[in-house]
């Protein structure tokens, strides 16, 4: 494996899965209450939170970096919380990047969980709740087993998109290879020196590639898990 | 045992005001479609809020808006059995009849028992989506009996079933009324089904209860034939078996009139029966009939004549202490000279009450 690449690229590569495993670990379980909450409550506010979950997809990705600096940077108002209370550092350190990367990929996941959880017969939430379970235990043995497709595969869309996120990224946490330099932020920076197109080349084919295995792998994990539930 | 009931909601086109207070045994919930019958039973098990009401069961106030209590629908322990069965497709049937117990109380015996009573023993480690209609509604039920509820509900669950499923299913219920002790809400459109079940009938017409009673009672009371379908309005008989025939495969059945005779009744001699008898089976003389071949001449006096808006008239009338209804024309009440008080016969062919017309009383 590192004959092919580089310690330089290999680097980058295990930096982009570490970060894209972590921004779908901290995000998922938000990401299944937001969906849970657009998809089944009726609030006040609720289009401005919809809105607001979709906003990274159509904001250009630097003004979403940006945002982020400004409020997670260790002189805005969420950064320097963090660091005086819990140590917490977010600006250009791979933790930054996480962070981007979930963002980036908040609207792919809750898009994916919430069609899941509307194709739920709210009936048998009805029903569940008739025969003495609570709404988190309706939502726990019901819902949760019954939508487990839909988030598989809104978790793999999720660690695809941030693996590949780039402009929020570079904007808020930078380039800096071995802390925040990503597979994207490494192609486009071997790009940038002459002789780095080969280098480019190889990430590019490692793109594709984990980007086809995470396809395939959620769309048969999908299917295996759709069939045990509806007991084919 | 009781269940007390009194909603009040607008809708839009329609308001509800329905009002009863009834007792154990199975109450059924009747009335055309649209007439809010369902709305009753959501309201009862906390699935719906009505504007304005009170809903008592055994003592215990689950609903009463004008002190703002309503216990939500997972603390009123009602079990509800839904038209559509609603088995959960991700569990095995085992896990669906024991998802309730998971948030109650109920010995493993009872499991035992109700499996064994619904006859669902073969399939517990089926899927729901391996099972007929008729058996997923027997998980249902089962299901809901072993929630451990105070009270069932039951909103049309044969509606989506067909005869043969139906069949399949009455006797389940009546056992379930008869061994299983909870008191029954029963939803349903079906004066056949109601004929066959309820202890007592809940009848609904346009959002407001136009009669609560014994199910004889008012089966066959005439003024409530508008409230169901015409052409299922009939009576409850309740008769016990006195003889069988084998050879000419008949039944003679002890009413308080005198004897009816029916095809062959699968019940044992001595038994107690319901025998429900439509109200355009039944032919009116004016003298005993001779000759005819029909087996069955009660006598019977007229106690009330309703006339309808089409050519039927509904005729009242009692039979020893049995009540029965008659729909006959307008002529033929008019050619007898029929009125209130008056003796006549009343003649019912053996072979126009349906097997499945008659069930355990």
């Amino acid at each position: 494996m590192t004959d092919w690449l580089s310690p330089d690229e290999w680097q980058a590569v295990a930096l982009s899965l570490k970060v894209a495993l972590w921004a779908v670990v901290i995000s998922l379980p938000l990401g299944v209450w937001v969906a849970h909450l657009l998809a089944r409550k009726s609030f006040w506010g609720k289009s401005l939170l919809n809105g607001l979950v979709h906003l990274p997809l159509v904001l250009p990705p630097v003004a979403t970096g940006y945002i982020l600096l400004s409020l997670f940077g260790r002189r805005g108002p969420v950064g320097g919380f963090l660091e005086e209370t819990f140590g917490l550092v977010l600006a250009f350190r791979w933790t930054g990047a996480v962070l981007a990367g979930a963002i980036m990929a908040f609207p792919l996941m809750v898009r994916a969980i919430r069609l899941a959880i509307e194709a739920v017969d709210p009936k048998l939430e009805q029903a569940a709740g008739t025969l003495g379970a609570s709404q988190l235990w309706v939502f726990l043995t019901i819902t949760l087993p019954l939508i487990l497709p839909g988030v598989i595969a809104g978790a793999v869309l999720a660690f695809a998109k941030a693996m590949g996120e780039f402009g929020a990224t570079i904007t808020f946490v930078s380039n800096i290879p071995g802390e925040t330099q990503t597979l994207p932020s490494a192609i486009y920076a071997f790009l940038q020196v002459p002789g780095g197109e080969a280098s480019a080349f190889r990430l590019v084919g490692l793109s594709i590639a984990v980007a086809m295995a995470a396809l395939i792998f959620s769309e048969y994990v999908s299917r295996r898990v759709a069939d045990r539930i509806t007991g084919k | 045992m009781s269940l007390s009931v009194a909603i009040r909601h607008q809708y839009p086109e329609f308001s509800l005001h329905a009002s009863f207070d009834v007792g154990a045994g199975l109450t059924a919930v009747m009335g055309r479609s649209g007439a809010g019958k369902t709305t009753v039973a959501n309201a009862v098990a906390g699935l719906f809020r009505p504007d304005e009401g009170k809903v008592l069961v055994a003592g215990e106030t689950l609903l009463d808006t004008s002190a703002s209590v309503d216990v939500p629908a997972h603390r009123r322990r009602i079990g509800y059995v839904f038209q559509e069965a609603r088995l959960f497709p991700h569990l095995n049937v085992r896990q669906n009849l024991l998802y309730g117990k998971w948030f109650a109380r109920a010995s493993g015996a009872e499991f035992d028992r109700i499996v064994e009573m619904l006859g669902i023993g073969p399939l517990l480690g089926r899927r729901p989506s391996a099972l007929s209609g008729g058996e997923k509604q027997r998980v249902a039920l089962g299901r809901a009996l072993l929630s451990d509820p105070r009270l069932l509900v039951m909103d049309e669950p044969l509606a989506a079933l067909d005869a043969q499923r139906k069949a399949e299913i009455i006797p389940y219920l009546e056992r379930l009324r008869d061994d299983a002790g909870k008191p029954i809400l029963y939803v349903s459109h079906s004066t056949s089904e109601v004929a066959r079940l309820a202890t007592t009938v809940v009848m609904i017409d346009a959002g407001r209860v136009v009669a609560c009673g014994g199910a004889a009672e008012v089966l066959s009371d005439p003024s409530l034939a508008r409230a169901m379908p015409i052409r299922e309005a009939g009576a409850v008989l309740i008769a016990t078996v006195a003889v069988h025939d084998e050879a000419d495969g008949l039944s003679e059945l002890t009413v308080s009139a005198g004897s009816v005779f029916l095809p062959k009744v699968r019940a044992a001699i001595g038994a107690k029966l319901r025998v429900r008898v439509e109200a355009h089976d039944i032919l009116l003389f004016k003298d005993a009939p001779i000759g005819g071949s029909a087996l069955n001449v009660l006598p019977v006096t007229v106690t009330s004549i309703r006339q309808g808006d089409g050519p039927g008239v509904i005729v009242g009338l009692i039979a020893g202490d049995d009540p029965l209804i008659a729909r006959i024309t307008r002529r033929s009440v008019r050619n007898l000279g029929l009125t209130p008080g008056e003796a006549c016969y009343a003649v019912l062919k053996s072979t126009s009450v349906a097997a499945e017309d008659v069930g355990a009383a």
